[in-house]
């Protein structure tokens, strides 16, 4: 097998400029004559703009400029775009009230944009920035979703009546109905899905320059998809042409959703480096990414599951509130619904489910896909379901989920909530996974915990996510205002070199090892041989970007689809040099042979022709071997597994320690697994973040309460064990030609179903049946003295 | 605002600079030095990102003055490796996949030696993970990371 080859665990090239302090972040860039700006934000979270005052502030020393919502507002230029737009029941349209970059008349939530200060320095732009009087003419906020939709709350927005952004349906309510009144059993349970904040370590920045010679605009940013922050900034903000806007995302510190979107700062800073005819830089700091980076989760549900006498599921019914925040982020209508309810069938033949929707507008900042997006949501609301009714039926919770789950004999299978299914042995993930788990020896360990006074509880989170959101068309149906296919290019160099060009976007998921391996594997090419450029609009036609673990899924089958054209042109230049038919000649492994015979030539001597075309058939074909290739996918991809967890509960202090995770992911099939296993690491403590520590709080008047790393609970390294992890490679995909099904999110909807799950297997030996994420030492403490176990 | 020269030795290196007082190390070596190895994850001293060494030893340099460290010397992640040849414990992280954006990556690796240093005799996993409380990573789960500092920690003892 050559180095490299798919399947390999190959180590990262991209290592070499991270370890040694050679990584070039936004922020390590600098231009000449670079100004620095910063962001003066709203510290309340609902209030009237009486005035702001910039007149002392313009006078400190160093500043080059101050501008305020009244001169974006003068400008004229657009709002920030919502790139979803979600129709609710009766056909009613989502409310989408204008989100200004830079805001004139309210603020809405704590953070919300109100000057930008530029300086010569970053210092003295913030030194600047305390001078600015702002009068601020406060009103009551709103913070829960059931305070929004309370008769006569305020209005975050004043032509939203009750904050309802939108109230929409998937099922018919009545069928649902019909069967839950005949039904054996009904489990019901209310949970929330605790909010969060992404926090990728670093900081979003972004750095704006102006050419006024060439009337050119180049902006830097930390993003997950340069050209759609053109696409979105320049054609429905500023009015800028593609071809006068280049968008540069070059490493960039992770994103995990939150460097999708479009954000003020970045047109913010365009807007304003052509007035100061400088470049500016900003960058975030870590209180500004708890206040602007958009976050994440935040549903309030009530989910009731109908079941047979043989624990066989009839029904599924579902009441979601999903809070937007204070305005529409870029896709955040489409996560609670799309990436949600369509996701609520799970893995097992559920046959009639009806979920409903609604959003909510509130005081608070703007929420939208955070790693998951709607499909950790769906996981943990089915598997706590599916848990608490076999303990109320009595059957075990693995037999249940057996009873119930899709057989891979059934695939493709239709759910009830839109999605088919095109493969996936969930059998055999649950099987191997409890054998992972060594499941069959939990009931010893947990009397060996109980000998010690602690608690001991398993649970598991069988769970199947949506990826590489597909086929365009039907995404467009369904409101996304962009297409959802990937780009490529394949260039062949004269020597046999290979650069590759994709729309994907990499900040840690290593795309630059990965596609080099796909691209010598396709090619029969040293991987060494193959460069792999992403992240600047100049460079690349086009792009949609890394999100919904997409990338090889959908940019990998287009560099598929590119390769394909390098060898369909490589054979008919081989067929001219072997003289022969083209329909004679074979590709394999590097070398294009004559059928049947030993008349081969190898790729780089058709790349060497394709440029030097002496000796070429000029007349049929162009000489240069580049290829470019859109590849719209024809489904989603559906990456599946069985993640069990295992916790151990100290009852005196509500101390919950995590003992063992075992994860066992159907991704398809893998090209690096050294990179899937860190992808699924990743994933899992975010997920067990969510279950265990991580929230998101506002106090009541809309004042963010975890607004550093001081109170938002981030997982340290002590939070956490090793893990141990594994793949099932055999139900690949069916319809991209990669048989890939993508693995970035995984980690994340599998565990907080799981520890929750194992969390409440414990506390349930002490009559606790309920208990909301995070299972923080204090809510498991108070859950413990207020039960009579 | 006044300023001072401020010097120091920076991977071997003598510098110096002129700079406000209320410079932080960080910024000292970022933008007065424009070695951007060394990154900022936050501004309360909790992410580790902006780990380097001061005579030897582990400091947060978001957290100290550049003032306070005239005639000091400092090591950053740029001056770990001896040429092409990476540091051990640069290697065990590449080796054990223990990076994803390598945004965390400098100061982790500077905390990391650390460790290595404090506890030459033995090192576990739980000691690891204790000592390592000061950096964050979001990508990793800590799982490789923890393999890398193991691994190395044999190396570096060998």
């Amino acid at each position: 097998m050559p180095d490299g080859a798919i399947g390999t665990p190959i180590r990262r090239r991209e290592d070499q400029r991270f370890l040694t302090g050679a990584g070039q972040y936004v922020d390590d860039f600098n231009r000449p004559g670079q100004t620095y700006a910063w962001m003066v934000r709203s510290s309340v979270a609902h209030a009237a703009i009486k005035s702001v005052d910039i007149s002392k502030a313009e006078a400190a020393p160093g500043v080059v400029k101050i501008l305020t919502g009244a001169d974006w507002a003068a400008d004229g230029v657009g709002g920030l775009p919502c790139g979803w737009q979600v129709i609710g029941k009766n056909d009613v349209a989502m409310h989408e009230p204008p989100h200004p970059a830079l805001v004139a008349d309210k603020v809405r939530h704590v953070g919300d944009n109100l000057a930008i200060v530029i300086a010569e320095t970053k210092d003295q732009a913030r030194d600047a920035a305390e001078l600015i009087e702002i009068d601020l003419e406060e009103r009551p906020a709103v913070v829960s979703m059931s305070a929004a939709a309370a008769d006569g709350a305020p209005l975050v927005h004043d032509d939203v009546p009750n904050n309802l952004c939108y109230d929409w349906e998937i099922g018919v309510r009545e069928d649902a109905d019909a069967v839950f009144d005949k039904a054996d059993h009904v489990t019901r349970l209310e949970l929330v899905n605790n909010r969060l904040v992404a926090n990728p370590i670093e900081p979003r920045a972004a750095l704006a320059e102006y050419d006024p010679a060439g009337d050119h605009y180049t902006l830097y940013t930390t993003s997950q998809n340069p050209h759609v922050i053109r696409l979105l900034m320049g054609a429905f903000v500023l009015s800028i042409p593609e071809h006068k806007l280049r968008i540069v995302a070059p490493d960039v510190g992770g994103g995990f959703g939150a460097k999708i979107y479009h954000y003020a700062e970045e047109a913010i800073l365009t807007w304003a480096s052509k007035k100061v005819r400088r470049p500016i830089k900003w960058t975030a700091d870590r209180s500004d990414s708890f206040m602007t980076d958009a976050q994440g989760r935040d549903h309030v549900t009530t989910g009731e599951l109908a079941l047979d006498k043989d624990g066989k599921f009839l029904a599924l019914r579902v009441q979601t509130n999903a809070n937007m925040g204070g305005y529409l982020s870029t896709f955040a209508p489409a996560i609670p619904t799309y990436l949600y309810a369509t996701l609520l069938a799970g893995l097992y033949r559920t046959p009639v489910i009806y979920c409903n929707v609604k959003a909510y507008f509130t005081n608070t900042v703007p929420v939208d896909a955070y790693r998951g997006a709607g499909r950790p949501e769906a996981c943990y609301l089915i598997e706590r379901l599916v848990e608490q009714a076999a303990r109320e039926t009595g059957i075990d919770k693995v037999e249940i989920r057996r009873r119930n789950f899709i057989s891979a004999a059934e695939m493709p299978y239709q759910t009830p909530v839109a999605l088919e299914y095109d493969s996936g042995d969930f059998i055999r993930n649950l099987e191997d996974g409890l054998k992972s788990a060594e499941y069959d020896g939990f009931a010893a360990r947990r009397a060996a915990s109980e000998k010690n006074g602690k608690l001991r509880g398993v649970g598991l989170a069988t769970y199947i996510e949506a990826c590489g959101i597909a086929p365009s068309a039907v995404a467009g149906a369904l409101g996304a205002r962009a297409g959802l296919f990937e780009s490529a290019e394949v260039r062949v160099h004269p020597t046999g070199s290979v650069t590759v060009f994709t729309g994907a976007h990499q900040h840690g998921q290593g795309h630059e090892t990965t596609f080099a391996q796909l691209v010598a594997d396709g090619l029969g090419v040293a991987v060494e041989n193959v460069e792999v450029v992403h992240g600047d609009t100049d460079r690349i036609q086009f792009g949609m970007g890394t999100y919904g673990s997409r990338s090889l899924a959908v940019g990998g089958s287009a560099i598929v689809k590119a390769m394909d054209k390098v060898v369909e042109k490589g054979k008919k230049i081989a067929a001219h040099l072997l003289e022969a038919s083209v329909d004679d000649i074979e590709f394999d492994a590097g070398t294009f042979r004559v059928s049947g015979t030993d008349r081969e030539l190898g790729i780089g001597d058709i790349a060497l022709t394709a440029y030097v075309p002496h000796n070429y058939p000029i007349e049929e074909l162009e000489p240069g071997l580049d290829e470019t290739a859109f590849y719209d996918p024809k489904n989603f991809t559906y990456p599946n597994g069985c993640h069990i967890a295992e916790v151990e509960i100290d009852p005196t202090t509500g101390q919950v320690t995590l003992c063992s995770f075992n994860a066992v992911d159907d991704f398809g099939k893998i090209i690096n697994p050294m990179i899937v296993e860190g992808q699924v690491h990743g994933g899992l403590v975010q997920g067990i973040g969510q279950a265990l520590m991580e929230n998101c709080i506002y106090d009541d008047q809309g004042q963010l309460v975890t607004g550093s790393f001081n109170d938002y609970c981030l997982p340290r390294a002590d939070d956490v064990p090793s893990f141990t992890v594994g793949t099932n490679e055999g139900a690949p995909c069916t319809h991209n030609p990669l048989g890939v099904k993508g693995c970035g999110e995984a980690g994340t909807i599998g565990a907080g179903a799981a520890v929750t799950n194992a969390v409440l297997d414990a506390l349930g030996t002490k009559g606790i049946h309920n208990i909301d994420m995070p299972a923080t030492p204090h809510r498991v403490w108070q859950a413990l003295q207020q039960s009579n176990g | 605002m006044a300023t001072n020269t401020v010097s120091m030795t920076v991977n071997g290196k003598k510098v110096s600079a002129d700079v406000e007082n209320r410079t932080l190390l960080v910024q000292y070596l970022r933008e007065h030095l424009g070695m951007t190895g060394t990154h900022v994850g936050c501004d309360t001293t909790q992410c580790g990102a902006c780990t380097v060494h001061i005579g030897g030893l582990p400091i947060k340099s978001c957290t100290i003055l550049a003032r306070q460290l005239e005639g000091a010397d400092v090591t950053t992640i740029e001056g770990l490796a001896d040429g092409d040849k990476l540091h051990p414990m640069q290697e065990a992280f590449r080796e054990n996949h223990a990076l994803q954006c390598g945004f965390c990556t400098p100061g982790m690796v500077m905390s990391a030696i650390g460790i290595v240093e404090r506890n030459k005799d033995s090192l576990d996993e739980k000691t690891v993970r204790e000592e390592l409380e000061g950096n964050f990573c979001r990508c990793t789960g800590y799982h490789n990371i923890v393999k890398a500092i193991l691994a190395a920690h044999k190396e570096m003892t060998a």
